[in-house]
């Protein structure tokens, strides 16, 4: 079959009318991946304007010593509720809900993933833990003022909300449960005639390797907040040295868990990357096998790295050299990925799109995550930095300039395929540019302030800290104005823009031989793959 | 173009596995600690698990042994379109799990009597090693009876799948894959028990 054809076939709505039925209910009960997909894109992207508006009023109240905008107490509730938001309803469940349900069985050329219900049953848990946090915001104690991480034996004693809120994060672990072991399961059974695990694009190889690390990471986060609430509800004490236990053990199940939940987040956004840059460069992606094979190391090697997070709590010597001689390990993959991506550029014909430019920063931007993360690795250097803004400024770039801007990236490059419409050009390229910008003025200067020793999560600070905190929070605003720029250029492209149909990245990949926006099953005729993902010519495009 | 993944005998298989797979690394967690604090506190484990009743624990292994013989008969049965049987065998584990429950309450409220429970005076009154024993053990048995009530609920739901005729010689991945979820609730008490009730 030529798959170009198919993509010419006009497709009159695609699955946003293929149904038939109409409202909310035809979205929120649908098995369709594509509308999953969809509820999970709005959904996430929705808690990321709310922890984006925290953020920026924690820089605020940055801006100047003293007290600014809130008292400290507030400041305490909004920096774990910006944390817990961004990270388990945003960054987490982001990729593998949105992206991951909306393009991943179109790439391998299924119908739909292995398990369509529980799937739905994934978004609902999503939800349902979603709107537990919220209600643990308001009710109870208040917010919770630990941190993300809910560290004992402060989340054991203190008379905010954290039961509840941990309870929310647990459903939210199931949920993520759910998707990985269907997403392996798809990926393993699924795949059309002629899909061989050498022609599966990349992105979908990224996906399969976070679903390993949600599946074999996330019980034990499950595990750790039981034991939180136990702890909080029946004084179990198993985390409390006055009864026998031991506070440690806590830091360890939880960085087992979270520190591989890092990859959750950053692998496929990589995977994101390794289908645009050789989109946008006109070449086959160097090193198809290596970064395959890197996303996999990746998963490996970064599960046993956790203890990097408590080289100052007190391990011992032996267990600090270990954990950091891993630690550099995870480096050798991702310097792979990198050099990867860089030698596909290299005489390259680029065209620099919008989803491109997203797709370029992220490399820088991860670049630098990736190698302040190095200090953090070196168990000399991080006893010198150690919660301090440095390590804000680190994540920041790895979190939110990598996944972040791969996330970014990819509603550029996808979202017109499932809508046959497109965003304006110029204001794309001009909202990644305020983006861009403030972003480094924000995030370089948090690190430099870090070197200097100001301490994370602090209310107040030492009078010297004064001008680079202010430089940092303009730099946020120049950061939420583009924005605000990208979310009102997008979704009113996607509503009201040029249209987009056919193929006109020129990709190889299988979504882009469906029709515009796909049908509800998403082949016209059953798909057999003739030719690699980043095959261009043998795509039949010009 | 008919759909082939609700006919995906092996994907709902490999679905199932690794489900169960997540749920054995759930009580790793417990497993972990259980090892760490056993190291630390060798001697107090070791007084500590002389008073938990080891007829009372045997007893539900081998109720929990027999419930799982009872479910591998019924998918045997539900293949050979002996629906009835799977019934009444499906029936037999939910009776054993039951049982399992009843026991587990007796041996609960008698320790509780003693005073001997989370953040309970008499826990804390005597030494660290001990509280944090118990801690684990009511955290361990009380998630692994979660799974019993739940694996109860599940081979009921079932039931009545098999009883209405949707789950069948041909379609019995479904009873297949709660018979496995059973075996996996039946391995773990398999390490809870001498763990906890044998040590020493
Ligand atoms: C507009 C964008 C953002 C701004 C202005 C912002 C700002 C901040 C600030 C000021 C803090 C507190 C630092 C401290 O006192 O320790 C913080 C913490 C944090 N941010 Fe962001 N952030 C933004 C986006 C993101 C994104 C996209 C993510 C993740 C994907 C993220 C994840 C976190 C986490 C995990 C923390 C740590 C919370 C804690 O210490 O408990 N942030 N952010
Ligand atoms: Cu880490």
């Amino acid at each position: 079959m030529n798959q170009v054809e198919q993509a010419d076939i006009p497709a009159a709505g695609g699955f946003w009318n293929d149904t038939g039925k109409r409202g909310i209910t035809a979205w929120i009960f649908s098995t369709d991946h594509k509308r999953i997909g969809l509820l999970y894109l709005y959904s996430v992207f929705g808690f990321f304007l709310v922890g984006a508006v925290l953020g920026l009023l924690l820089r605020i109240e940055l801006m100047a010593p003293g007290r600014t905008i809130m008292n400290a107490q507030t400041y305490n509730a909004l920096f774990t509720v910006h944390g817990v938001v961004m990270i388990f309803l945003f960054i987490i469940p982001g990729f593998q809900g949105s992206f991951g349900n909306l393009v991943m069985p179109i790439q391998i050329g299924a119908r739909d993933v292995s398990f369509p219900r529980l799937n739905l049953l994934s978004w609902w848990l999503f939800i349902i833990g979603a709107v537990i946090i919220v209600v643990a915001l308001f009710t109870g104690g208040g917010p919770p003022d630990t941190g993300w991480t809910f560290y004992v034996p402060f989340s054991s004693r203190t008379g905010t909300n954290v039961s509840l809120a941990v309870f929310g994060v647990f459903v939210i672990g199931f949920s993520s449960i759910l998707t990985g072991l269907n997403f392996v399961t798809t990926i393993h059974r699924l795949r059309a005639e002629g899909m061989s695990w050498s022609r599966v694009p990349l992105f979908t190889w990224s996906l399969y390797a976070t679903a390993w690390v949600q599946i074999l990471a996330t019980p034990i986060l499950a595990i750790t907040l039981v034991l939180v609430m136990a702890e909080r509800l029946l004084g179990t004490g198993l985390f409390d040295p006055g009864q026998g236990g031991d506070p440690i053990m806590y830091q360890h199940l939880f960085w087992i868990y979270s520190h591989p939940a890092v990859y959750i987040m950053i692998l496929p956004a990589m995977g994101v990357i390794s289908d645009i840059v050789p989109v946008f460069s006109r070449k086959p992606i160097f090193g198809y096998k290596m970064i395959a094979f890197s996303s996999l190391a990746i998963a490996a090697a970064g599960s046993i790295v956790w203890g990097h997070h408590m080289f100052t709590s007190g391990m011992s010597d032996t267990a600090v050299l270990v954990f950091s001689f891993l630690t550099f390990i995870v480096a050798i993959p991702s310097a792979i990925k990198v050099f990867n991506w860089v030698s596909t550029l290299y005489k390259g014909s680029i065209s620099l799109e919008a989803p491109m430019l997203f797709a370029l920063s992220f490399i820088l931007l991860f670049s630098i995550g990736g190698l302040s993360g190095l200090i953090l690795g070196a168990a000399a250097t991080d006893i010198h930095v150690h919660d301090t803004h440095f390590v804000v400024g680190h994540f920041h770039y790895v979190m939110f300039g990598g996944a972040g801007f791969a996330f970014f990236a990819a509603m550029h490059y996808w979202l017109p395929k499932f809508y046959g419409r497109r965003y304006a050009e110029k204001p794309a390229v001009i909202a990644w540019a305020l983006m861009f910008t403030g972003f480094n003025i924000l995030y370089f200067t948090m690190q430099v302030l870090g070197m200097r020793g100001m301490p994370r999560r602090y209310y107040d600070y030492l009078p010297e800290f004064a001008p680079l905190n202010l430089v940092a929070t303009i730099g946020s605003w120049i950061l939420a104005a583009g924005l605000v720029l990208m979310v009102i250029n997008l979704f009113r492209g996607l509503f009201k823009g040029a249209e987009f149909s056919g193929n006109p990245w020129g990709g190889a990949t299988l979504e882009w031989s469906v029709p515009t926006p796909p049908p509800s099953e998403n082949f016209l005729q059953e798909p057999v793959v003739t030719h690699g993902p980043y095959d261009y010519r043998g795509a039949g495009i010009p | 173009m008919s759909h082939p993944m609700h006919k995906d005998y092996t994907g709902a298989k490999l679905g199932m596995w690794l489900f169960l797979f997540t749920e054995l690394l759930l009580f790793s967690g417990l497993f972990l600690l259980y090892a760490v604090y056993l190291r630390r506190y060798p001697h107090e484990f070791t007084t500590a698990g002389k008073q938990l009743n080891w007829v009372l624990g045997s007893a539900n292994t081998v109720i929990l042994l027999t419930s799982s013989l009872f479910a591998a008969m019924a998918v045997t049965a539900a293949q050979r379109s002996e629906a009835r049987r799977a019934v009444g065998l499906i029936g037999g584990t939910i009776l054993c799990a039951t049982g399992f429950m009843i026991i587990k309450y007796f041996e609960w409220s008698a320790k509780i009597g003693h005073g001997i429970y989370p953040g309970s005076e008499h826990l804390k009154a005597g030494a660290p090693g001990e509280s944090v024993f118990f801690g684990l053990y009511y955290m361990t048995t009380g998630i692994h009876g979660l799974h019993v009530l739940i694996g109860g609920g599940l081979l009921a739901w079932i039931a009545a799948k098999v009883k209405g005729g949707s789950v069948n010689a041909e379609h019995f991945v479904l009873l297949e894959n709660g018979a496995l979820y059973w075996h996996l609730v039946d391995l773990i008490w398999i390490f809870i028990f001498p763990l906890y009730y044998l040590i020493l």
